[in-house]
């Protein structure tokens, strides 16, 4: 088990969880309204030009930027 | 709009909105239906824009429709997302709730769209579904049962396309039918992104799957760690870049135009006090303010085009770090850059920053980003007193302090944000941000939003700009100074006195009361600075108002200290009500209102207390 922030550049893997860092928190709300739910698969399409962080992720039709505090609420598992 | 015709039929007419999230063709949707006949205003007590447009349908009913902001859904996170909401729900203040939702999804991103229409289906109003962008589905392989979808949804779905007229025919014949009945909601605890799942494999074909999209390779270089940066830095340069030599032809044109107006319309009159108003209030005033609008309306055409093209959320993504320098999310970067045209819409787009402290930081900093009406202060003072040479072969000096200028404001934005946001780092600030796929910006749509700001800018010039200079002008002409008397008229008179009251306290840093005079009116917008120094000037000097006579005068009359320490000041001074007045409107408290105008005065005084100083001891200027 591993979360998004760590996962390399180009490789897929599918969504098991997302983890909430306090009590209602807003943020893993909007990402599962953005489409970040249990079983969909993701991909790490870009890294930003410093500290390789925001990430760029791939989900489906759409991509997103996170920041690596946000994707670590992402929990993955292997792409089957 | 209405003629009073309409205002009887009012009651038939059918109140629609347009709802669907960000990047979904909504607003392509709205111009194609609405043409020019849309009002922009902003909601009661908030400054979320309110697109209200009017058309009707072909057999002639007629349809009042609201372009509802974008949102991903009804569980709001910042001020946009809140009125639609709120309208959505019939829950808002003065807007009442909609006869009929269009919820507009795009067909190149359903799995996202579908679940917020999933969310719109509940809420018991009628819907529509207009699916846009089904040609560029089409085109990356993907084919969709709409017949099926229609039925499993219980909703009618009209494929739209939204860059011609005939594109929308569809869905217009679709308005004349009844008002179709609310959709049924679906059963208890059903799982909103299972359904979106079925749906998508039950009616969507997909050949493109595993193949690389268009996007996919744009992005590649887009966002690439090295060549990313290295694209967004070209494309600033060459906007700023044509921002200043390709508004330079029409800015001359203008002047000259306005120049020969002036001429035609004053020749009858006789000299005197009327044809003085005139010339030197009216005329002078509104000229000098009008020949920027070329390089707003170029500033504007390329923040459009990038905010459509979908390479703004890149550049907010690549800037990210940089923007966390001051305490800021990469959010903060559109605001900041529509800052440099103009701090008003900047600050207005600061309103899709979630964060709110993100959002007042830079709703405070955004003033410090030099805004294009600065540029005609910063244009005369460096041509006046900057000598026109060359600096290590390549740079010519003057266009050197113009980078510097910038760069010096830029760089307190980001001091200035960092110690606000001191003390708060352990909250976190959300990116959390879409990269929609890349488009061709629509034209229309361009033209369209570049005429909305010709005419917000033009209507200030005719209302704020030209009344102050017109006050202005009485201040300076009256009262006229006794029989006989042998100094300067203007220094008799009333805008002469007020700058000599406010001379002990800007003489320190080096201003002169003719200084002090124009920054009386520049207080209405920077701009008028320069027009109203030609009328302190003109009228105390010489009998013509020329703007272009300033600047052989300045040179000769102001010590470089004098120039460089107004250079500071412009740097940082909030000399711009309706600035203020949009920062009391989007944050709603007088508060954050007086806290900018301390802050930023407080700045400009000192800048410019160190500049003339320094520049004193180094020149050796008594």
């Amino acid at each position: 088990m591993w979360s998004l922030d760590t996962l390399p550049k180009g490789n897929y893997a599918i969504i098991d969880r997302v983890e909430e860092r306090t009590a209602a928190d807003p943020i893993s709300a909007r990402l599962c309204e953005l489409g970040f739910v249990p079983g969909e698969s993701v991909k790490i399409v870009a890294t930003g030009p410093v500290g390789a962080d925001p990430i760029a992720v791939s989900l489906g039709t759409s991509r997103f930027a996170l920041r690596k505090g946000e994707a670590a609420r992402i929990m993955l598992r292997r792409a089957v | 709009m209405a003629s009073p015709a309409q205002a009887l039929r009012a009651d038939s007419t059918l109140h629609i909105a347009l709802v669907g999230n960000p990047n979904c063709g909504k607003t392509s949707l709205f111009n194609q239906l609405t043409g020019s006949r849309q009002k922009v205003a902003n909601y009661a007590g908030v400054t979320v824009e309110r697109k209200e447009g009017f058309f009707s349908t072909p057999q002639g009913k007629s349809i009042r429709v609201l372009d509802l902001p974008g949102a991903y859904s009804l569980s709001s996170t910042s001020p946009d997302e809140d009125v639609t909401r709120d309208v959505c729900l019939g829950r808002h203040r003065t807007e009442p709730r909609p006869q009929l939702l269009i919820g507009v999804v795009s067909a190149t991103n359903l799995r996202l769209h579908l679940r917020f229409l999933l969310e719109l289906r509940e809420l018991g109003v009628p819907i529509i579904v207009a699916l846009s962008m089904m040609d560029e589905a089409k085109r990356n392989g993907m084919t969709i049962d709409i017949a099926g979808l229609e039925r499993d949804l219980g909703l009618t779905i009209v494929p739209v396309i939204s860059l011609h007229r005939q594109g929308v025919q569809p869905l217009l014949e679709v308005l004349d039918h009844p008002v179709p009945a609310p959709p049924a909601p679906l059963q208890n605890g059903l799982d909103i992104h299972a359904e979106v799942r079925r749906l998508i494999q039950t009616y969507v074909t997909d050949r493109s799957a595993g193949q690389e999209r268009l996007v996919d390779r744009i992005d590649r270089w887009f966002l690439h760690p090295v060549w990313g940066p290295v694209i967004l830095l070209i494309v600033l340069f060459v906007m700023f870049q044509t921002v200043f030599a390709w508004a330079q032809p029409l800015m001359d044109a203008l002047e000259s135009g306005i120049t020969l107006l002036g001429e035609l319309i004053l020749r009858p009159l006789p000299d005197g006090v009327l044809k003085s108003l005139l010339a030197d209030g009216v005329i002078a005033g509104a000229g000098t303010v009008i020949v920027f609008l070329p390089q707003i309306l170029i500033l504007f055409l390329w923040i459009l085009a990038l905010e459509e093209s979908g390479y703004l959320p890149r550049a907010a993504f690549l800037l990210d770090r940089l923007m966390a320098l001051a305490g800021l999310s990469g959010r903060s970067f559109i605001p900041l850059l529509s800052s440099f045209a103009c701090a008003i819409p900047g600050i207005m787009a600061a309103r899709t920053i979630q964060n709110p402290r993100d959002r007042l930081v830079t709703i405070l900093i955004a003033p410090l980003m030099t805004c294009s009406a600065r540029l005609p202060v910063y244009t005369l003072l460096i041509g006046a007193f900057i000598p026109h040479k060359t600096v290590l072969g390549i740079f010519g000096l003057q266009g050197l302090v113009l980078f510097a200028l910038y760069a010096v404001a830029i760089v307190s934005g980001v001091v200035a944000a960092r110690i606000m946001t001191r003390g708060v780092k352990s909250e976190e600030h959300p990116l959390l941000l879409e990269l929609p796929p890349y488009r061709r910006p629509n034209l229309k749509s361009l033209a369209l939003g570049l005429w909305q700001r010709a005419v917000m800018f033009l209507s200030r010039v005719g209302t704020i700009i030209v009344s102050l200079n017109v006050l202005l002008w009485g201040l300076s002409s009256f009262p006229l100074p006794p029989q006989g008397a042998t100094g300067a008229a203007i220094d008799y008179s009333l805008a002469g006195r007020i700058g000599h009251l406010m001379l002990p306290v800007f003489a320190p840093i080096g201003f002169n009361w003719q200084i002090c005079v124009s920054l009386i009116p520049g207080l209405a917008a920077r701009e008028v600075a320069v027009s109203a120094l030609a009328t302190v000037y003109a009228l105390g000097v010489s009998e013509e108002a020329a703007p272009e006579k300033l600047l052989p005068l300045l040179s000769s009359q102001w010590s470089i200290a004098t120039a460089l320490s107004l250079l500071a000041w412009y740097v940082y001074a909030p000399q711009c009500i309706s600035t203020l007045a949009v920062m009391r409107r989007e944050t709603r408290s007088m508060k954050v209102v007086i806290g900018a105008t301390t802050y930023l005065f407080g700045l400009a005084y000192l800048a410019a207390f160190i500049v003339y100083h320094l520049t004193k001891a180094i020149t050796g200027e008594a």
